[in-house]
């Protein structure tokens, strides 16, 4: 039962950061030997990954962990370990072949960068966090790892370090993932006391089993809802999704990889991995901690497809596509269809990467220009990339058959039927398919189509290097439906433990007719909207205002500006202002007072008041003095201190004994 | 050995430390830094830990105070005054010194006699390093890795652009 | 007073000799030498104990004397260092004149 690769799995994200490693003590001139050291990173981590999956074939829902002792202290241990499951052995897979495309998507498009050794140390970095976050069956294990990836985006996104642009979205993703790991920490801390272990499986034992989750009981909910408070502010979810499009400012390759296979992967991943914390307890499978899983999914969705319809930066609609298939997985997830999320989340993860690489090869050929306004006519000027782009925008727009998004997203939209709680969001469901159509089809527009434009005179197409992965991610994403169709739903089935079976007659239903006209309807608006369009937007002309508040993404960076920022400042502000005036005018006053006294008493005793006055004064001033002599920056001084302390400790023992 | 040479010893040992802490003359100070070091390596070999006393020498003697005096000559031009002596420090010190006393002399279970042990060797020393010790050996081994990388970086002349 | 004792007190004196040295002197290279001074008083201490101890057989307080020795030559290197690049920059080894913190 247990095979090899189930002790050895760390070695999985060992490599990548080896590489990452040997790459940081590399000369930056060798620029080839880093991408090179990167790229084979990633594929010895794909071919383990590979090796990995083979085995969670041999039966259905097979798992197999690997626990030992991190360290002991006193009498308790902390464990840690790694956890083989079809959900780690697909993801894996994912993540290993997504990033290796996007690697060497990333040696043409960096190829002009004077930092690109360092480029490539923090992308094995990044990859190498994303699978130990992945393999941990310890969910102090995950959190580190967790944390790693935070740190890795903070570094690339903040990659540009001299763009202050680039510096403050680095930041602000920084600051923004952390509110939410807070919550997550909690959770930790929370589920430690309560069920006194960290592990996810450990032969009965482990947090996620039966005896774990009784120990839990109904404290379950708020372990849950905290460690979803990590998930909201890594996979970008409102209210913390604010830091995602801003990211748009690192490399396109990191964009593609944060958006594809790592970073906001990570959140709709550990919601599948503690699913049984969210599912303790339930009744007809809703629970309150999924039920506040799915409003945030649908209020994510539905917002971030809205704003994507106004965006102009080509990268910024894909982030907030990206947002909104988000929300679309955690809705998933919260109705209950934990597979049909995943599916998506995998089969998003390859066609998100091709459509940033898309995206990355538009930019590069537009010499770097990213307003889909000045772009224009690129298909015929960049061919590859516009057959990929087009196969991305099918697979982003549910179009079902031989794409596997299309799949996904309708599975996603069977499992919300299901739910009994409401049929909300079942129907806002459908509308964010619609309006995912009509922003992808308007991009299309905007970019590929029509005349061209001011950045697309001198387009070109992307060399070899670059196109390369493009045409492989969408091969991808194409072969990736066989596995999907509800004839033979072959991952579904894998993820949830089961045997699948053929079955054609399943081709053929309802929900594939519906998501069918419903793609049609919003391919078919967004032409007729979009199909002359020149330098201002349509919707624009025709409700500006309306439009106006979705491009400035309905405010909610201000909101948080004048709410947050703004009660931080102001509390600031507040605590300053009562320095200055309240606590500085209560000593003013009794100086006053003692001065009125002075004075008042000056013909009854001058001298004596006075000089009483005066002393007091001084006193303050002498304790003042006194006070601000002991931080003397001496450091003898702090040391005397240090000795007389140890012997004032020393006579108060020998006065206790 | 007998009780004189132990005194002597002692004497040597304090008298050198002694020196060392209150001379004026820095150089003079490190000289006698090497007399109390030399005393103190007296005490290991005394207490049959011969091979501390030999490490005690080589570093110590040979090593640190060679690296002092450098350090002295490097700074000269400010090291040459004579240094002002605060008193206060040695109020400090010399009641730490009282409690200490206190402590050793208070605690009944230091009255104790030597055990016959068969002679530590250095082969013995050796086999524990590499065996019981091994991973501190490795970690002392970094650590004077880092120093030395460190103690290089610190002093290097920055470069003039 | 048995031996033990006896070198107890010698370290002890060492020790406050070293502390003397580091808390009185203005050069930092006395203070230097003053910590050196009160690591090698602790050495001595734990080679005492080691042969006085219930068990002489294991050579622990040898071990963590060498290695103590070994940290020691570590620290004394960096610290002059640190001393020389503070010599350049402020052209002065005098702490009292070394007082960027204070309050």
């Amino acid at each position: 039962m247990n095979h090899w690769i189930v002790a050895n799995l760390w070695l999985i994200p060992a490599i990548p950061l080896a590489a990452a490693l040997s790459i940081l003590c590399l000369n930056s001139s060798r620029g080839k030997g880093a991408a090179a050291l990167a790229v084979l990173g990633q594929i010895v981590a794909l071919v383990m990954a590979v090796i990995a999956f083979v085995p969670t074939l041999q039966a259905p829902g097979w798992r197999a962990f690997h626990n030992f002792t991190w360290f002991t202290f006193g009498e308790q241990a902390l464990r840690i370990g790694w956890v083989l499951d079809p959900l780690a052995a697909a993801m894996l897979v994912m993540i290993t072949l997504v990033g290796l495309c996007i690697f060497v998507f990333s040696v043409g498009y960096m190829a002009d960068d004077k930092n690109f050794t360092r480029f490539f140390a923090y992308l094995s970095f990044f990859s190498a966090a994303m699978l130990g976050v992945v393999i941990a069956n310890s969910l102090l294990l995950l959190f580190v790892c967790w944390e790693l990836v935070g740190l890795a985006s903070y570094l690339l996104i903040g990659f540009w370090i001299d763009k202050p642009s680039a510096a403050a979205a680095a930041k602000k993703a920084f600051i923004t993932t952390r509110i939410g790991d807070i919550g997550f920490f909690l959770g930790i801390l929370w589920l430690y006391s309560g069920s006194g272990t960290l592990l996810f499986y450990d032969n009965g034992h482990g947090c996620l089993e039966n005896a774990g989750l009784l120990l839990l009981g109904a404290s379950a909910t708020f372990v849950a809802l905290l460690i979803f408070c990590g998930a909201v502010g890594k996979s970008g979810q409102f209210p913390l999704h604010v830091w995602l499009p801003d990211a748009m400012e690192g490399p396109t390759p990191v964009s593609a990889l944060i958006h594809a296979a790592t970073m906001v992967a990570a959140g709709v991943f550990l919601v599948a991995r503690v699913y049984p914390l969210f599912s303790a307890g339930a009744i007809d499978g809703v629970t309150p901690s999924l039920t506040v899983v799915v409003s945030i999914g649908v209020i994510t969705a539905v917002m971030a497809a809205l704003i994507a319809l106004a965006q102009f930066d080509i990268k910024r609609i894909l982030a907030y596509s990206t947002v909104s298939q988000l929300g679309l997985m955690m809705v998933s997830l919260g109705v209950g269809g934990v597979a049909a999320g995943i599916m998506h989340l995998i089969a998003h993860g390859f066609f998100k990467a091709l459509l940033f690489l898309g995206a990355g090869s538009v930019i590069h050929g537009c010499d770097h220009e990213q307003d889909i306004r000045k772009m224009g006519g690129l298909r015929w000027l960049m061919p590859v990339t516009f057959l990929t782009y087009a196969i991305g925008m099918m697979n982003l727009s549910g179009v079902p058959f031989f794409f596997s998004g299309g799949w996904t997203k309708e599975e996603i939209l069977q499992a919300t039927t299901h739910w009994h709680v409401s049929h909300l969001p079942h129907y806002l469901m459908l509308v964010g398919v619609v309006l995912t159509a009509l922003y992808m089809t308007r991009q299309m527009i905007y970019v590929f189509f029509g005349n061209k434009r001011a950045a697309s005179t001198h387009a070109h197409e992307s060399p070899r290097v670059m196109t390369m992965p493009l045409m492989m991610l969408a091969g991808c994403s194409i072969v990736l439906s066989i596995a999907l169709t509800p004839a033979w739903p072959w991952l579904h089935s894998y993820l949830n433990g089961e045997p699948a079976h053929f079955h054609i007659a399943r081709l053929i239903q309802p929900m594939l007719f519906v998501s069918l006209a419903l793609v049609a309807a919003g391919i078919g608006l967004g032409w007729l909207i979009y199909r002359n369009v020149a330098e201002t937007d349509p919707v624009e002309q025709a409700q500006p205002a309306l439009f106006h508040f979705l491009e400035s993404k309905m405010w909610l960076d201000e909101l948080y500006d004048w709410t947050v920022i703004g009660l931080s400042k102001m509390a600031a502000r507040l605590s300053d202002w009562m320095d200055r005036n309240v606590w500085d005018g209560l000593v003013r006053a009794f100086a006053g007072l003692g001065q009125f006294f002075g004075i008042f008493s000056a013909d009854f005793d001058e001298r004596g008041i006075n000089a009483g006055v005066d002393e007091a004064t001084g006193g303050t001033r002498g304790l003042g003095r006194l006070m601000s002599a002991l931080h003397s920056g001496q450091i003898q001084t702090y040391l005397r201190a240090a000795a007389v302390s140890v012997l004032a400790l020393l006579i108060l023992y020998a006065w206790l004994t | 050995m007998n009780n004189a040479a132990f005194l002597v010893i002692a004497i040597v040992t304090l008298a050198g430390a002694l020196a060392a802490a209150t001379l004026p003359k820095l150089i003079h100070a490190a000289l006698c830094l090497i007399v109390a070091f030399v005393g103190l390596a007296a005490f290991f070999f005394f207490l049959g830990a011969e091979f501390v006393g030999l490490v005690q020498l080589f570093v110590y003697v040979g090593a640190v105070a060679v690296l002092i005096v450098f350090t002295i000559l490097l700074t000269r031009r400010d090291v040459g005054k004579p240094d002002k002596f605060n008193w206060g420090g040695i109020v400090v010190a010399v009641a730490v010194f009282g409690g200490l006393l206190w402590a050793i002399l208070k605690t009944p279970s230091v009255a104790i006699a030597a055990a016959q042990i068969p002679p530590l060797t250095v082969k013995r020393i050796g086999e524990v390093l590499l065996t019981n010790y091994v991973w501190p050996l490795q970690c002392v081994g970094l650590l004077l890795t880092a120093a030395l990388i460190g103690a290089l970086v610190l002093v290097m002349e920055e470069k003039r652009r | 007073m048995t031996t033990l004792s006896i070198l107890l007190v010698i370290s002890a004196a060492l020790f406050c000799i070293g502390l003397l040295a580091a808390l009185s002197r203005r050069h930092a290279i006395f203070i230097l030498i003053g910590i050196e001074l009160m690591l090698a008083a602790a050495n001595l201490n734990f080679v005492a104990f080691w042969r006085f101890g219930p068990e002489p057989q294991t050579p622990t307080g040898v071990m963590v004397a060498i290695f103590s020795i070994a940290i020691a030559a570590a620290e004394v290197a960096v610290g002059l260092a640190l001393v020389i690049s503070v010599y350049r920059h402020y052209r002065t080894t005098n702490v009292d004149r070394l007082n960027q913190l204070k309050g």
